[in-house]
């Protein structure tokens, strides 16, 4: 089964996020880029297909953030291509940007199955996975846990999420695009010895695309969240603390 | 309970991680005695105890080992090495080899040790805090702490505060306080501020050789990019992993722990010692300082040097000192133990200390006073019980609280 995996960067929020003077986008200044935690189960999952039944894992990212760091972990994790994608572009891409440049080049039926992180941090958006499928005019499946190969190599058996805890199990037509929400195991680990030696000896293609006809996202404001009043702390006794509580939900009128 | 005379081995290079052929060399010296077995405090629930584990790896069947749940359940107490006849390295060189192992096969992870290992990759601690925070504890501390690219000039001391220190609240206090004693004893001292990583000692625990080695090449760049005279640490397990391992790495420094540091001004720090303490105290070796270090007596001359302390010994002490279940790397593998062990370490040395009558436990181990009083209160004896690092207890009597 050949298994193509998208890989997006998104800031690490370990450094804690500032907005620029410009007020349009993210101070880049102390900002790191990571894996895309979704895409890191896509290719977690990718990866436990192609150990079940074979095949070969290729991931793809555009070149942003540290997206080279990501692919050379991903091929040694056990990834058999690595390509980065550079569309001659300093700003983000939105997902029909990216959605048009990936089509392009995963059409053809070169992939039984294209994997992607169900959505990401950044902006929530969680379409690429659709506008791909829509592009190449394939099946399309989301909030996907878990996905085994059936024994004819013509479908796969995904669980897929509902709320309220609910999951069903579809059997997808290949090839497809799956939005992966989680992998059946967690993402693995890397021997950073390992990690080393393939940053040594590893090859991260370079593709060069033209410029998506979709122009990148035009942000007008990015604002941090507004702070609310803050919370009311209730004091004293359980009598007393039951009384207060009671009468605040009274006065929100949540009793009935 | 008396004490057991064993001089500390070196760690050596030629034991780390070592391939799983040359371990099977080294490990022939085993006579099979099983004195590292009767005396783990863990082997009752590992699926091959470790003189099981030697001769599964004599017989060439190290792989069940490997994939069985012993790898994961040493608290790395080095109660075996230490009584060892053969003197084989088993808690700091079977263990180590067998979760490189894992690591190696591809298989699983705890997974608070995984994300430990990742963040400590990415970010040089395994709390995944940032490394630009990293000697924000020191805003507070009331005294100056300055950073060493900031003097521009030598010093005396390089103080290496380590990642629980820098990061974790409660023992940020503890931070404080030792900045606090440094500047009143007079010492010319300077920290690395962000530049300062994990020096290493739970990646070799862990296996992770190539962290491992990442941390300290890095480590030994930083340090000779700047003078000073010795190094001064507050963590046991960064002691350790300077004074043994670091050498064979091309690291030669003078390295002291706190403790010693300490000890050897008692003449400067008495007269100032004038807070009455009139406690009795017990204090709790930790496992890196005492077993692996031989560490035993400076700790106690602080204690003994605080006006109105008596100090007490527990029924398990010095070299028999019952671990805390915690050090370094265990932390990570907290959870995954206690799935499986019922009876916490920290519980039964926190019993330990209340049948002392004791009032105060001591430590000089950051891993340990949030670990002892979360025993505290689960064993009951929350209110009875004090933990107090050495340093708090010689900067409250120093006024300096």
């Amino acid at each position: 089964m050949n298994i193509a995996v998208l890989a997006k960067q998104v800031p690490d929020l370990v450094e804690g996020l500032e907005i620029d003077p410009s007020g349009k986008a993210l101070d880049v200044n102390y900002l790191r880029y990571i894996l895309s935690e979704s895409d890191d189960h896509a290719l977690e999952q990718a990866l436990l297909l192609k150990e079940k039944v074979g095949g070969r894992v290729e991931v793809f990212a555009l070149n942003q953030g540290e997206a080279r760091e990501s692919l050379v972990a991903a091929i040694a994790k056990g990834a058999d291509r690595a390509v980065l994608v550079d569309a001659g572009l300093d700003s983000p891409l939105n997902n029909h940007a990216a959605a048009q440049i990936f089509a392009g080049l995963l059409g053809g039926g070169l992939f039984d199955l294209i994997l992607t992180g169900v959505r990401a941090i950044d902006d929530l958006d969680g379409s690429l996975g659709g506008l791909v499928a829509g592009s190449l005019d394939l099946p399309y499946a989301a909030l996907i846990r878990k996905a085994e190969a059936d024994g004819d190599g013509k479908t796969v058996i995904v669980q897929k999420e509902y709320p309220g805890g609910y999951a069903v199990e579809l059997v997808v037509r290949l090839p497809a695009v799956l939005g992966i929400q989680a992998a059946e195991q967690p993402p693995r680990y890397v021997p950073i010895s390992r990690l080393r030696q393939v940053m040594k000896t590893a090859t991260v293609e370079e593709v060069s695309v033209a410029p998506p006809s979709q122009q990148p996202l035009d942000v007008t404001c990015l604002f941090k969240p507004e702070e609310g009043a803050g919370a009311v702390m209730i004091s004293g006794g359980a009598q007393e603390a039951a009384r207060q509580i009671m009468s605040l939900l009274s006065e929100r009128r949540l009793l009935r | 309970m008396g004490t057991l005379q064993v001089s500390p081995i070196p760690d050596k290079p030629s034991v780390f991680f070592p391939e799983i052929a040359s371990a099977e060399d080294k490990f022939r010296a085993c006579l099979q005695c099983g004195v590292c077995s009767a005396s783990c405090p863990m082997a009752k629930a590992m699926d091959f105890p470790p003189r099981k584990a030697v001769k599964m790896l004599m017989e060439g069947r190290f792989n069940e080992v490997v994939e069985s749940n012993t790898p994961w359940l040493c608290v790395s107490c080095h109660t075996c090495a230490a009584r060892c006849p053969s003197k084989l390295q088993i808690s700091d060189g079977l263990f180590p080899a067998l979760r490189a192992a894992v690591m190696a096969g591809g298989k699983p992870l705890p997974s608070d040790l995984q994300k430990a290992l990742q963040n400590t990759y990415l970010y040089g601690n395994p709390m995944g805090e940032s490394p630009r925070k990293r000697a924000d504890w020191a805003k507070t501390a009331g005294v100056p702490v300055p950073r060493i690219s900031q003097l521009r000039r030598p010093v005396d001391v390089l103080w290496i505060v380590e990642c629980s220190p820098s990061f974790d609240p409660r023992n940020q206090e503890v931070s404080r306080k030792l900045a606090r004693i440094l500047n009143t004893l007079g010492v010319d001292f300077a920290i690395l501020g962000h530049e300062e990583r994990c020096m290493g000692d739970c990646e070799w625990l862990a296996g992770e050789r190539g962290l491992f080695e990442m941390h300290i090449e890095r480590n030994i760049d930083i340090f000779n990019k700047y003078r000073f005279k010795q190094i001064l640490l507050t963590d046991p397990h960064a002691y350790r992993a300077l004074r043994n391992i670091y050498p064979s790495m091309g690291g030669v420094f003078d390295v002291q722990h706190y403790t010693q540091f300490l000890a050897e001004r008692l003449d400067q720090l008495k007269p100032l010692l004038k807070q009455k303490l009139n406690a009795t105290v017990t204090y709790h070796d930790s496992c890196c300082l005492g077993r692996k270090m031989s560490i035993y007596d400076g700790p106690r001359a602080l204690l003994q040097a605080l006006p109105g302390l008596k100090l007490v010994e527990m029924i398990q002490n010095r070299e028999s000192s019952l671990c805390c279940g915690g050090g370094s790397v265990t932390v990570f593998l907290d959870r995954f133990i206690q799935e499986r062990v019922k009876d916490r370490l920290a519980d039964q040395r926190v019993e330990q200390a209340v049948a002392t009558k004791a009032e105060i436990l001591a430590v000089a181990c950051p891993y340990e006073p949030s670990r002892f009083e979360d025993a505290v209160k689960i064993t009951g004896h929350e209110g009875k019980l004090m933990v107090c690092d050495i340093i708090e207890m010689l900067a409250n009597s120093m006024g300096l609280a």
